[in-house]
């Protein structure tokens, strides 16, 4: 996977600008439209159809094993309830109806990673149907983009080739899977990184993947075509872009085809329903497999499984386990906080670093600190959340950090005030009683609501009183 | 003593009572097994270690250590790591498997032909088939080369054979014996069963191999064996012979009721009116159909549970695939794929529903007959020559004709000797069975009945004489 993209501030921000004029410029007369496919690994314990971990990352190949995910001869799933609690939750937060009756499918297709020669997904019977989300579009706007459907599958195994040779590794067969595809609503690229942003961080806030695109955990899949712009419904044709490991390269994929097909539209040429890979040193996309080869997956019922029945109770236990969703936390952040939205949509981030806020919140409260203040220290000075306590940040908020007045002018004209208000104490002082001093520093720390140093106003003191 | 003559409920208790070892049991067994064996071909791996209560094991089921072929060149030399939940089960029995029986390649089927490592005979007559698939499970117990065998029945692949070599056969309700280990041929329809010497020792085998594992997720109850409930006779129960059952279909390539079959089922539905059950005529309208949708059912879990023998992981490589198999694949490969999917799979997966339908209209008293059990034949004849319909994939599907609907219907069916009927070319008499069909989850009703039949007739104490022209009473 491609190194550069890890964080989720990276996500999206690359070096594609330059194109995106050009696309600009042609798509007077097209726009796109574009679907989009997440395959999102979960983090359970055990993957979807055996007792095997399924925490595979980087452990010695093919010892994750067992007769169900090797496919040996007379081997059978077992639904891993976890893994459809979880599918479900993905399918709560993303706005789904979800399916009273769900069923597993077969979808047959011959590949060595995949062990049984048929993938245990769902076709006909998702689990979880007709959401949607929001996101952001290129100027900022908001965007709903319809959500098709989230359903449950197993991933396969992992082929590496050497040489002449190839090896396969069965550690992530069987590894549970969600996968969720939406309507083609999406107009821009833009759309597609927020999309893929907010549903990092709804996998992150749900706890139900680390969705980390490096390792491979959230995979996209692109369906893209262009149409005269100000016409309805769908053009005849897709390219679907598939087997594309990194988001950058996808979206590079992506900018490429709405341009290509763009030209193409232009010269009359005739587009026709094909699957392209991405060749990144001719950065490019190339044909994979063209609509006459496409798969015929003799999709049926899966007979070694069960049909999954979920009543309301069941929908309902798994939605008040929901944590407060990303937007939900940003709203109340804006009112409850009285922050900007900006700095709202920062701090929920994850579910962690909104956490950490809180609690700085609820601490600085004691001394004095407005929530505002925590805020602004938080992001400006970038804590790391991993490596100090939120009681750490808020004492280095009162002891150094933000909301300390810097202004000596407004300094000096408290500490005059201090003098004038205490003549006896300024008295004492004088008299040679040195501690006096401390009243008046306490008296100028008063009227700054704590933002003064100490140390800063002591000289200002003894200056004014010599 | 003639240990190896003695049924599974005969061993247990001449073993309790120590009136042998089990090495001397076991001794006994594969002094038979070493004389008959090599005519027979009913094992195909004999295990020579074995030291418990000796049981066969179709060879589709796997067992952890000893070679499991599914009768099948692809799986040659192939040693799983792994036991079926039945076996585990069995051997907390202290049941040990003494060898894996031969079958038709991966149970594909009905007459024990197809298996690469050769055909099983029929002991009754060495000329003829055994039935299938579990061909070399049911030749196994029959000719005493085992306390008891396991099958797989998807079709009729337990009673079939039972039927044609004169012994107990019973396909328990799907999802009563988890299948984890047994190697899929129709997953909807498998049903591990036991092959015994008599109905008893079938309700003893039920026990301990039925009930859920974890593993297999269509299981869910536990069958347990109630000797009161199984010798309690049949007075007033209701005992429904499907008026379709009798028919003759007129020119239909090899199909109908062999008239002399038909005369010893008649009779042995009387003797159950005898023994103070009510013969209740019912209608199963939709089993003419039962067989086209079976044959479409079944190629298309078949396409697709083939698919895992790439040759990769184990076994060897396609080539060594058989005819059979080979004909399936490609039939459910074109049942399944798209545009044809709802001409033929929705179709099939419709009637289905629909047989199963008829049976709960016949058992059910608010709207129909109500009766208890449903008896008719297993097979429409009794075992024909070796060779005879091999060439004829139609002419070998139609003798499922009497046997799928119970696994289309997930009921359970069960297969007991009835006597013995001339074989359609005239040669020698050869056994045969009448089949009991139950409600879902039943199987002590039928058991029940077997029991009763068994118990007022001298049919299971037939043995075959095991040289190649027997001639029976």
């Amino acid at each position: 996977m491609d190194s550069r993209s890890s964080s989720l501030s990276d996500l999206g921000v690359d070096d594609l600008r330059g194109n995106d004029e050009r696309v600009d410029r042609i798509m007077n007369k097209y726009e796109p439209v574009i679907g989009l496919e997440v395959h999102v690994e979960l983090n359970t314990k055990s993957k979807m159809f055996c007792r095997c971990s399924a925490d595979y990352f980087g452990k010695e190949p093919n010892t994750h094993t067992c007769p169900v995910c090797l496919g040996l001869p007379g081997a059978l799933p077992y639904i891993n309830e976890q893994a459809i609690n979880d599918c479900i939750k993905i399918g709560l937060a993303l706005n789904c109806k979800i399916s009273k009756i769900s069923l597993f499918e077969r979808k047959n297709y011959f590949y060595p990673d995949l062990p049984k020669g048929y993938q245990i997904s769902q076709y006909r019977w998702p689990l979880c149907v007709n959401g949607w989300i929001n996101v952001e579009g290129k100027d900022g706007e908001e965007v709903k983009i319809r959500i098709n459907r989230a359903h449950q599958e197993e991933d396969t195994g992992k082929l590496t080739h050497k040489g002449a040779d190839t090896l396969i590794d069965f550690n992530r067969s069987g590894v549970p899977l969600v996968e969720i595809v939406t309507e083609p609503d999406f107009r821009d690229v833009a759309e597609i990184r927020d999309y893929a942003k907010k549903l990092q961080q709804l996998f992150r806030y749900l706890g139900v993947s680390n969705a980390d695109m490096e390792r491979g955990d959230m995979r996209l899949e692109a369906n893209v075509s262009v149409r005269p712009e100000g016409t309805e419904g769908l053009p005849n044709y897709r390219v679907e872009l598939k087997n594309i490991n990194s988001f950058r390269f996808m979206v590079a994929a992506v900018e490429y085809e709405i341009k290509r097909q763009t030209e193409a539209h232009d010269a009359g040429e005739k587009l026709s329903l094909e699957t392209r890979g991405w060749d990144e040193d001719k950065k490019c996309t190339y044909l994979q497999r063209s609509k006459e080869e496409a798969h015929d997956y003799r999709y049926f019922p899966e007979p070694d499984l069960r049909e999954i029945r979920i009543d309301t109770s069941d929908v309902e236990k798994l939605q008040v386990q929901l944590p407060e969703l990303p937007r939900v936390k940003g709203n109340r952040f804006e009112e409850k906080y009285s922050l900007s939205k900006q700095q709202a949509v920062i701090l929920t981030e994850s579910r962690q670093l909104a956490a950490f806020f809180e609690e700085a919140v609820k601490d600085g409260k004691d001394h004095g600190l407005e929530a505002k203040t925590v805020a602004n220290y938080i992001i400006n000075r970038k804590i790391n959340i991993k490596e100090v306590l939120p009681a750490q940040v808020v004492i280095e908020i009162r002891d150094r950090g933000m909301g300390v007045i810097e202004d000596l002018g407004e300094l000096e004209k408290m500490a005059k005030e201090a003098v004038e208000e205490n003549p006896r104490v300024v008295e004492d002082y004088q008299k040679g009683k040195k501690t006096a001093i401390q009243a008046l520093i306490g008296s100028v720390m008063k009227k700054s609501q704590g933002k003064a140093e100490p140390e800063k106003i002591k000289k200002i003191l003894e200056r004014l009183l010599k | 003593m003639d240990i190896t003559g003695l049924t599974l409920a005969e061993t247990l208790k001449a073993l309790k009572n120590k009136e042998f070892s089990l090495e001397e049991l076991n001794k006994a067994y594969f002094v038979r097994i070493d004389k008959y064996n090599t005519e027979l071909n009913a094992y195909l791996n004999i295990n020579r270690g074995n030291s418990k209560i000796p049981a066969a094991i179709k060879d589709v089921i796997s067992t952890r250590g000893i070679p499991t072929t599914a009768a099948s060149k692809i799986l040659e030399g192939f040693i799983p790591p792994y036991d079926a939940t039945v076996i585990g089960k069995l051997t907390e029995q202290g049941i040990g498997v003494i060898g894996k029986t031969n079958c038709d390649e991966f149970a594909m089927g009905s007459s024990g032909e197809n298996s690469a490592f050769g055909p099983t005979k029929n002991p009754w007559d060495l000329n003829k088939v055994p039935g299938g698939s579990s061909s070399g499970s049911a030749a196994a117990v029959s000719a005493d080369l085992c306390v008891f065998a396991l099958g797989s029945d998807t079709g009729g692949s337990i009673r079939q054979p039972a039927s044609l070599c004169g012994i107990v056969g019973l396909k328990p309700t799907y999802g009563r014996v988890s299948r984890y280990g047994l190697m899929a041929m129709a997953s909807s329809l498998d049903q591990i069963g036991p092959i015994t010497k008599s109905v008893e020792d079938a309700t003893l085998v039920l026990d301990w191999i039925s009930g859920s594992d974890g593993y297999d997720s269509n299981v869910s109850k536990k069958f347990t064996y109630s000797e009161d409930k199984l010798k309690s006779g049949v007075k007033g129960l209701k005992v429904g012979v499907p008026k379709e059952y009798f028919a003759v279909p007129a020119g239909r390539q090899g199909g109908g009721l062999d008239p002399k079959i038909k005369k010893v089922i008649e009779e042995a539905i009387k003797k159950l009116e005898e023994l103070g059950a009510e013969i209740v005529e019912v209608s199963l309208p939709h089993s003419k159909y039962a067989l086209a949708a079976y044959y479409i059912i079944v190629p298309s879990e078949v396409s697709s549970n083939m698919a895992r023998y790439d040759g990769i992981r184990f076994g060897l490589g396609r080539e060594n695939i058989g005819a059979e198999v080979k004909r399936r694949i490609m039939l459910g490969t074109f049942a399944l794929s798209s545009g044809y999917y709802d001409e033929y799979y929705t179709k099939a997966a419709r009637i289905r529903t629909l047989v199963k339908q008829d049976f709960e209209k016949a058992f059910d008293p608010s709207t129909g007959s109500g009766v208890d059990v449903i008896v008719g034949p297993v097979s429409p004849t009794t075992a024909w020559n070796i060779g005879e319909k091999i060439d004829d994939p139609l002419t070998m599907y139609l003798q499922d004709v009497y046997t799928i609907s119970a696994n289309l219907a997930g009921i359970p069916g069960l297969s007991v000797p009835c006597g013995f009927a001339h074989a359609p070319d005239g040669a020698g008499l050869l056994p045969v069975g009448l089949q009991i069909l139950g409600k879902q989850w039943d199987e002590e009703t039928i058991l029940r009945v077997g029991y009763a039949y068994e118990q007022s007739t001298d049919w299971r104490k037939e043995k075959p004489s095991l040289s190649s022209r027997t001639c029976p009473p």
